[in-house]
């Protein structure tokens, strides 16, 4: 049988970094193949090789054993390559038909794509309103409009980039359970992520990626998580642990917190209460656009409210804005790190001024600024949390994601916080930094810190977290100790699969039923 | 002041002629917006199309020379800004208010020769019967062709936006220009091509002025028209249709100002001038109250540059 796609001796170079280096595979008709790596192990830069959007520097392609070199993403689509993207490449002011037809090469009117919309989105267990504003969807439901664009092509090698990051694990199962009735139709899917179990539960093949080039190929049926890990990651991984500790006052109430105003797309927080006891953890779990940004806000005084709605060690802070939370003791960090957590085209040395000047003193008298002093300051986060970078005089935007992401978040907890709130640490972090910096979080708790994680990374929390709540749409459920919690448990509390067809089901009722039972 | 002083139906009659370069420049700089390019040199380009097409017509003793060669003068000269903020990647809104400063010292260069020359006679065509209807006649029926191509050019862009692939593709661009290109879609390509309709209505707004409205050519005759067409754009949050009504509205008051001018009102000109930006601000502060960015139906892109990062 010949290969759909095979791929032979793939080169592309960046300036000062080689993103694929001699890269070769190949995936058969109807194989579900796994491209495993991690951030920045170049597959992004393959597959969008494959999809026509960058020029390979040398090597070749082969699609049903001819010559394949597409010059632009219509040609190959137009050969039957179709790519749901892991930034959901979709257009919020428009609608499901209009963003549908914008992925085809010749649409029909959009009438007909409407009802085509219907029938196929419906035929895969994936129901969509073709009418409705992409903007008001949810990240699945958007997912799904990008793998509709792609089916209604009628594709032989559908490439999906990282397609469960945003997904509740109900979701997950659902696209799972598509992707597997495609395969018996004979596509082929190229599958892309860092998830181990993932891969094994659906994948016939896989090939390992490391710093651009193909370390294994292996069935990853075959191999355990652990051992893929350690072929990805180059080394064996260092689970994080901790010293169990006894968990102190409470250092942060949380009640009745409920957002005024949003942005557009935004959502709102509806009524959320919680505690954080000194040495505790305390995991937010949810799928992305479900008001993690509005309650990280909220509690580090971006946006204030009433004084009441947030308590931090009893003294009512709600109405304070970040720099008087900041000298009682309650920092944090967002998730965007260029432009949120650090301004990108500032030095290390001004960035750690800019959160840090209060605690650590890096001002005196009429507020002038005492460069020595925040000099070692930002040489002491890079010492300590291993920060690569020729030195604190270089720009944040200069360094690499994880690296600036370390230094974001040793920059707060080298300030000594009493709470700090962290949202996403480790996004775009490779996995032994993120290893790193979870450690370092149970350190902070160890020490007796509250600390708040929240994450869409289901497996992060369950590493660190004492207890485990989750958002959804602006909710919170109620905080549950975190150890014994099943994955299907948190898929409920993440509030199932939003709005799937199964919703018909028993099982969906039940369902409905759990998790209404968790909102009383 | 004396109101019985002013005729309603001149009144009336003028008021399209007055709206039509604005209507003109905005339905252009719509389609830009929509793209998701700001361009702030509205002025320039007009002032650009208004000496180019004067002084053709003037030469050629042609108006629809006039009115073309405002065009392709009016769409040359954008291309500047398009080299600069799509290649170069400069800063929209600067790049923008160099054009409009570039736009009146090139046109007032252009001019020297043209200062006090009565421009030619643009005919107006009276439509059969129709402009005959007593009242409905004059003011609606008995105008130049540029007015009636004004409207078909609002309603083209209405229809091709709303109905047309490339009115997709073009909304698209403006909305997320990261995914239209991840999609295949030539980004720069598509707002170069908006910047030179932008550019080539602002032309022909521009000749409207000095070869109908005024007819002849002054120094700086645009006098804020590009600036009002810009606000126009905000004000009719970027729908076709509402722009037509803007502009009649905005062209409305400037000609009641003048003829308010002309009864004996005792109100500062200034007043007046003002009107047409405070309604701007007003309908922004009306429209954004409450529902949002979505409401003003701002492309989401606007003003952001654009660089393919893969």
């Amino acid at each position: 049988m010949t290969d759909l796609l095979s791929v032979q001796g793939l080169t592309k170079a960046y300036p000062g970094v080689v993103a694929n280096d001699d890269v070769s595979f190949s995936i058969a008709p109807g194989e579900i193949h796994a491209l495993l790596g991690e951030n920045g192990a170049g597959k992004s830069t393959l597959v969008k090789m494959i999809y026509g959007l960058v020029k390979p520097d040398s090597g070749k392609m082969e699609l049903f054993g001819k010559p394949f070199a597409p010059p632009e993403p219509r040609s190959a689509r137009a050969a039957g390559v179709a790519m749901v993207f892991q930034h959901f490449s979709l257009f919020e002011a428009l609608t499901v038909a209009e963003n549908v037809g914008l992925g085809m090469e010749n649409p029909p009117p959009l009438g007909q794509l409407s009802r085509e919309i219907r029938e196929v989105s419906h035929a895969y267990g994936l129901p969509l309103d073709p009418r409705r504003l992409v903007g008001e969807l949810s990240a699945g439901e958007r997912q799904r409009v990008e793998i509709v664009r792609c089916l209604l092509q009628d594709p032989k090698l559908l490439i999906m980039d990282e397609p469960t990051s945003v997904l509740t694990p109900q979701e997950v199962e659902i696209l799972f359970a598509t992707l597997n009735t495609l395969k018996a139709e004979g596509t082929s899917i190229l599958y892309i992520s860092h998830k181990l179990e993932e891969i094994r539960a659906l994948c016939d093949g896989a090939t390992i990626l490391r710093r651009g080039k193909v370390v294994a190929s292996c069935d990853p049926r075959e191999n355990s998580a652990a051992e893929l890990a350690e072929l990805m990651v180059g080394e064996a991984l260092q689970v994080p642990d901790r010293a169990p500790g006894e968990t102190g006052k409470v250092v942060l109430a949380v009640a009745g917190l409920t957002s005024e105003h949003v942005d557009t797309f935004g959502t709102k927080l509806q009524n959320i209460g919680f505690e954080v006891r000194a040495g505790e953890v305390l995991g937010i779990g949810g799928v992305a656009g479900n008001g993690q940004d509005e309650l990280l806000s909220a509690l580090s005084g971006e946006t204030i409210g009433s004084p009441e709605t947030v308590r931090f060690r009893g003294k009512p802070v709600g109405h304070l804005p970040p720099n008087a939370r900041r000298r009682l003791g309650m920092l944090s960090a967002p998730e965007e790190r260029l432009g949120h957590a650090a301004a990108p085209d500032m030095s290390l040395v001004e960035n750690a001024i800019l959160s840090g000047w209060q605690r650590k003193k890096l001002t005196q008298g009429g507020g002038f600024l005492r460069w020595g002093a925040a000099r070692s300051f930002a040489e002491e986060i890079i010492a300590a949390f291993d920060v690569r970078t020729p030195g604190p005089h270089v720009a944040a935007r200069a360094l690499s994601g994880g690296n600036l992401q370390k230094f974001v978040i040793g920059r707060e907890m080298l300030q000594r916080p009493d709470l700090l709130i962290v949202n996403q640490p480790t996004w775009g972090v490779d996995a032994s930094a993120a290893a790193a910096i979870r450690q370092a979080l149970l350190d902070l708790a160890s020490a007796g810190a509250a600390v708040v994680v929240i994450s869409q990374d289901l497996d992060e929390l369950m590493e660190v977290s004492d207890r485990f709540a989750a958002l959804n749409a602006g909710h919170l459920s109620a905080p549950k100790a975190a150890r014994g919690l099943s994955m299907e448990q948190i898929g409920l509390m993440l509030g199932g699969a939003h709005d799937m067809d199964v919703a018909n089901t028993d099982e969906a009722h039940h369902i409905i039923e759990t998790y209404e039972e968790g909102h009383p | 002041m004396n109101l019985d002083a002013i005729n309603w139906i001149l009144l009336l009659a003028s008021l399209m002629v007055a709206s039509t370069p604005i209507l003109l420049a905005a339905i252009g700089e719509l389609v830009v917006e929509r793209a998701g390019v700001l361009n702030l040199g509205v002025e320039g380009m007009m002032i650009t199309g208004a000496i180019c097409g004067f002084a053709i017509s003037i030469e050629t003793q042609s108006a629809a020379l006039g009115f073309i060669a405002a065009a392709i003068a009016g769409a040359a000269i954008s291309m500047l800004f398009g080299l600069l903020t799509q290649y170069l990647l400069s800063n929209q809104v600067a790049t923008g208010l160099a054009l409009t400063l570039f736009g009146l010292g090139l046109s007032a260069l252009l001019g020297q020769g043209y200062i006090g020359i009565k421009g030619v006679e643009v005919a107006r065509l009276h439509v059969p019967l129709l402009s005959d209807i007593p009242v409905i006649g004059p003011i609606l029926f008995r105008h130049d062709l540029m007015v009636y191509i004004s409207i078909a050019i609002i309603a083209g862009v209405w229809a091709v936006l709303k109905f047309t692939r490339a009115g997709l593709i073009l909304r698209a661009v403006g909305e997320n220009h990261d995914a239209a290109h991840a999609l295949g879609y030539k980004v720069v390509r598509i707002r170069l091509m908006a910047i030179a309709f932008g550019g080539a209505c602002a032309g022909l707004g521009g000749a409207y002025l000095s070869l109908v409205r005024v007819p002849q050519w002054t120094e700086g005759m645009t006098a804020g028209a590009g600036w009002i067409a810009l606000a126009l754009v905000v004000f009719a949050s970027w729908k076709p249709w509402r722009v037509l009504i803007g502009a009649y509205l905005f062209g409305g008051l400037t000609v009641l100002q003048l003829n308010l001018q002309a009864a004996g009102l005792k109100v500062p000109v200034e007043y007046l001038s003002m009107l047409p930006y405070l309604i701007t601000i007003l309908v922004l502060v009306i429209m954004s109250s409450g529902r949002g960015r979505a409401a003003l139906n701002a492309p989401a892109e606007l003003g952001r540059s654009f660089h393919a990062s893969s």
